[in-house]
């Protein structure tokens, strides 16, 4: 049920990612930088340090692209798309159409369209396109031999600098049977061939929400446990209810506060016992999928040859300017972030690079990261948290605009979610947002420009936007504020203005208070 | 045939507070004090409702629905009841710590449906206690009983066991798992917990548990009307049935420049902006059809109304404006928010009797209807059971309208004061 089918467009796959016939090169004596973990960190630092000329070598020992591609972005988007279009389907007369019919789902074809979309985002990033680019690429483990050097392959590499972007791997969980019972994670889940009548998803994570939406939407009667009160902890409470009802609309059955603590199982049925408040109950299922985080990979570096400290939490520690311990090694990506995500490795990346190879000076600190949930609603957020404001003492005022007073979510059918802009109380800086939408990744990068670039909401307010479009929510909200600025005063003297205007006598244009 | 004429507001308002007032009356057992969470029968008590009893019975006496004894004897068997109740582990006892389990079975007293140990509950209880106390000021041996008893059982309560790590408190503890994390953030009806948490001379809360909540708090411009968000109206209306809390203000109500009474006013308006606005297109809201809050609703259940799938909810916590909701309307809840807009609320009830009489039955306003759900019969559907809550803060709050008892009778109460001050809270009364 997950041996993935080898079909044209997996060996496309793989013959772009891992090619079955590649040799890896002869090692240079020396290189500027060596890369290893070829993810979107390890790539975006391989290509810009070999784009500024310098001579390169990355080490990958599975498929280029990493998470992204091969397990976690590129395939769980795909899916999602798919799940979307049977929810659509679904709800056809809710837009003024019909259902056709007897909705029935082609699994197969699900996962096949997922492997084309792979197949097809992995051209960009082939070992032929990196060697165009001048990267050297060298398939096999890394391991550090010394401060300055790394085997793989029987190959030692030289370095003067090197970057460790080796990614992160899905936590294990510790519930007792687990392991012998079977379970799935993102590395594993995409290479499933049929969908599971029952699966249940351990986890309330991005990961978990997204999926079990997902799977759901796909026919399977999902059960998603979540330790936590709420889903998407970090995010605000608002959000996550309007996830949880989202959820629970599509039938994903909810339990919060609910701790899976043992797993068995009987005949091909996995028993899992949950416990909420203190009451035990057991749920038979066919799949168990987790995802509870993600922990650094640091296994066979041999870290400890190069003088890099690490430890297995955190992943490696690394400075504001991304240096380890090792001032000839930096690291980039999950293997030393907290923010896991595609766009923030390679942000680090960028910086790594520049800081490794030319004494640049840039911050980690200094990065506005934002990041989506791809569930529906989308749930994206960039900047500070309210919570997070407040306790470091910094006031704050919220801007909300909720979806369904956006008439383009109304004319859409989309009218779940909000825009929150956060503000620093008596200034128009932006600390932050929220946005809850259907495409609220798309909204959010907006957001992240302005706070990027020192944009107050006045600025936004004036930008003419196209209409109708969902993004405007987030001048809607730029346009409340301005409506703030109007004191009583000011009306007042607009009021006296305007009526000296139409000449009334000074006894009738009243006073400003 | 001459035309009835219209009620005046104190009539309509003294017909539904008398209302909701006899459900103390009517689901009462004499023998311990209890009364019923809801109408229905066979349903336990709970305790967050038995506090709203022991205030309603002095509003009750001053509006001449009761004798003041048959108040006092209703409050000391009360009291009496929970003094000497089973306070220990055994998962049936009444209560652990001072605290008491959110129901409870109406005859023995003891918990029922594994309730949980209610922090928020005990609370409810406990100001109506504390009411109770303030009011029987008589030296008679029942009034003294009455004050000593109520005293006592307020001592009692550990606060400081239930509270988290970070100080604030837990929202309740299980004999079978422990303490329950909802994960309460942001604002809520627990102001009146802080109160009475930080006020106790014997286990408080710590000083600091009050800003630790309070750090979660949202400052939100929505409809250009800027407060201290929670999509339920109750939400904006329980602390305030027994606290005045009128040009008294926490560090974060100084920081806002407003304070929690004017908060929910603003909540009313945004309610009944949300419902003049009716983005999800629900039968009967407008201007004077308002009101979204916990409570019941018609089922679970998808139903394609007019082309369009609607999905109702049975019991819920429904908001407004970020939701959930499913066009039911709390005409209760309405009506609790007279105190900060009565124009708005006295409108509401007079649209929702004139429009929807069917909801109205032997004059008491039920906890909720639906005009979207497409009822067997004529009319809306309409909640089947009275809710001990809904008429608990109706009567308290038509009374603080009309006449500020309860207000001035916490006012008179130290530990309320004690626990406001405690949390930061000056001006006003507090002066």
């Amino acid at each position: 049920m997950t041996a993935p089918p080898v079909d044209r467009f997996h060996q496309a796959l793989l013959d772009s990612l891992h090619p079955p016939t590649w040799r890896n090169p002869a090692s240079a004596p020396r290189y500027d930088l060596v890369v290893i973990g070829a993810g979107p960190a390890g790539l975006t630092a391989a290509r810009g340090a070999a784009a500024m000329g310098a001579k390169v070598a990355l080490v990958e020992r599975g498929l280029i692209g990493g998470v992204c591609i091969n397990t976690g972005c590129a395939p769980s988007k795909a899916i999602i798309r798919t799940a979307r279009l049977y929810a659509d389907m679904r709800d056809a007369t809710d837009f003024g159409g019909q259902s056709p019919g007897e909705i029935t789902i082609d699994f197969a074809a699900v996962m096949q369209r997922m492997r084309r979309v792979q197949a097809r985002l992995a051209r960009g990033d082939s070992v032929q396109r990196l060697n165009e680019a001048g990267v050297e690429v060298f398939f096999g483990e890394a391991r550090f031999v010394g401060p300055g050097a790394i085997a793989v392959a029987g190959e030692t590499l030289h370095f003067g600098k090197a970057i460790v972007a080796t990614g992160a791997r899905p936590m294990t969980p510790t519930i007792p049977g687990l392991a012998e019972a079977g379970y799935l994670t993102n590395e594993t889940v995409f290479a499933l061939t049929e969908c599971p009548p029952r699966l249940l998803v351990i986890g309330g994570g991005p990961l978990g929400c997204e999926l079990a939406q997902a799977f759901c939407r796909f026919g399977a009667h999902v059960i998603l446990v979540q330790d936590e009160p709420m889903f998407l902890p970090r995010e605000e409470r608002d959000a996550a209810q309007i996830l949880s009802d989202a959820l629970a609309r599509d039938g994903v059955e909810i339990h919060l506060n609910t701790p899976a603590v043992a797993v068995r199982t009987e005949g091909d049925k996995r028993i899992v016992d949950l416990v909420s408040q203190g009451d035990k109950f057991s749920v038979s299922v066919d799949v168990i999928l987790t995802g509870i985080g993600r922990s650094p990979n640091l296994d066979g570096l041999n870290l400890e040859a190069a003088g890099v400290r690490y430890d297995a939490e955190r992943g490696i520690h690394v400075d504001d300017f991304l240096r380890t311990s090792n001032r000839r090694i930096y690291a980039a990506g999950d293997v030393c972030m907290e923010h896991k995500f595609t766009h923030a490795a390679a942000a680090s990346a960028r910086i790594a690079v520049r800081n490794a190879l030319f004494a640049g000076r840039r911050r980690l600190s200094a990065l506005v990261i934002p990041w989506c949930t791809y569930t529906d609603p989308e749930i994206a957020h960039v900047g500070i948290y309210v919570r997070e404001a407040r306790r470091a003492n910094v006031p704050v005022r919220t801007f909300t605009v909720l979806m369904h007073d956006v008439d383009r979510a109304v004319t859409d059918g989309e009218e779940d979610g909000f825009v929150k802009i956060h503000v620093r109380d008596g200034t128009d800086r932006i600390l932050g947002a929220t946005v809850v939408a259907r495409h609220a990744g798309e909204m959010i990068n907006g957001l992240s420009l302005a706070i990027t670039s020192g944009l107050g909401l006045p600025a936004i307010a004036r930008v003419i936007q196209a209409y109708p479009t969902q993004a405007s929510a987030i001048k809607l909200a730029a346009e409340a504020f301005s409506r703030t600025r109007l004191t009583p005063w000011r009306k007042a003297l607009a009021g006296l203005w305007l009526a000296w205007r139409r000449g009334l006598p000074a006894k009738e244009r009243g006073r400003p208070h | 045939m001459v035309e009835a004429p219209a009620k005046s507001d104190d009539d309509l308002l003294d017909g539904f507070q008398r209302a909701a007032f006899n459900y103390f009356v009517e689901h009462y057992n004499p023998t311990n004090g209890l009364v019923a969470d809801v109408s229905r029968v066979g349903a336990p008590a709970s305790i967050a409702v038995v506090g709203f009893a022991l205030t309603s019975y002095l509003v009750g006496v001053e509006r001449g629905w009761m004798t003041r004894a048959e108040a006092a004897t209703r409050a000391l068997t009360t009291l009496r009841f929970f003094g000497d109740s089973d306070q220990s582990q055994a998962p049936d006892a009444t209560g652990y710590k001072g605290f008491f389990y959110h129901f409870l079975d109406m005859t023995s007293g003891r918990r029922v449906w594994q309730s949980e140990l209610s922090l928020i509950d005990t609370t409810l209880l406990l100001a109506g206690m504390m009411t109770a106390g303030v009011y029987f000021s008589a030296d008679t041996l029942e009034e003294i009983e009455i004050r000593e008893r109520a005293d006592a059982i307020y001592r009692r309560v550990d606060w400081q066991w239930a509270s988290a790590d970070g100080g604030t408190a837990w929202q309740g503890w299980k004999p079978e798992g422990g303490f329950l994390h909802y994960g309460w953030e942001g604002y809520s009806e627990g102001t009146i917990l802080y109160a009475l948490g930080l006020g106790s001379p014997s286990r408080p809360l710590s000083a600091a548990s009050y800003g630790a909540w309070t750090a979660t708090y949202q400052w939100e411009n929505i409809y250009d009307c800027e407060f201290l968000y929670a999509g339920p109206l109750f939400i904006h209306q329980f602390s305030h049935a027994w606290i005045d809390f009128r040009a008294i203000r926490d560090p974060f109500m100084r920081e806002k420049g407003s304070d929690y009474f004017e908060n929910s006013a603003r909540a009313t308006y945004v309610q009944r902006e949300y419902a003049r606005r009716n983005p999800f297109s629900f039968v009967g809201y407008g201007a004077d059809c308002w009101g979204v809050s916990a409570g019941d609703g018609p089922g679970f259940t998808t139903l394609e109304i007019d082309g369009r799938k609607r999905r109702f909810q049975g019991y819920a916590a429904r908001g407004a404006p970020y939701g959930p909701d499913d066009g039911t309307i709390s005409p209760s809840a309405a009506l609790a928010s007279l105190p900060f807009a009565p124009e708005l609320a006295l409108s509401c009830m007079r649209h929702i009797g004139a429009c929807y009489p069917e909801v109205i039955r032997e004059g008491r306003l039920p906890n909720s209807f639906n005009p979207t759900w497409p009822a067997d019969g004529p009319g809306s559907w309409v909640s089947q059971d009275d809710f001990g809550l809904d008429q608990g803060v109706l009567v308290l709050m038509i009374e603080n309208y009309r006449s500020g008892l309860i207000w001035s009778l916490t006012r008179r109460c130290p530990y309320i004061g004690a626990g406001l001050r405690r949390a930061g809270f000056t001006g006003g009364w507090l002066s």
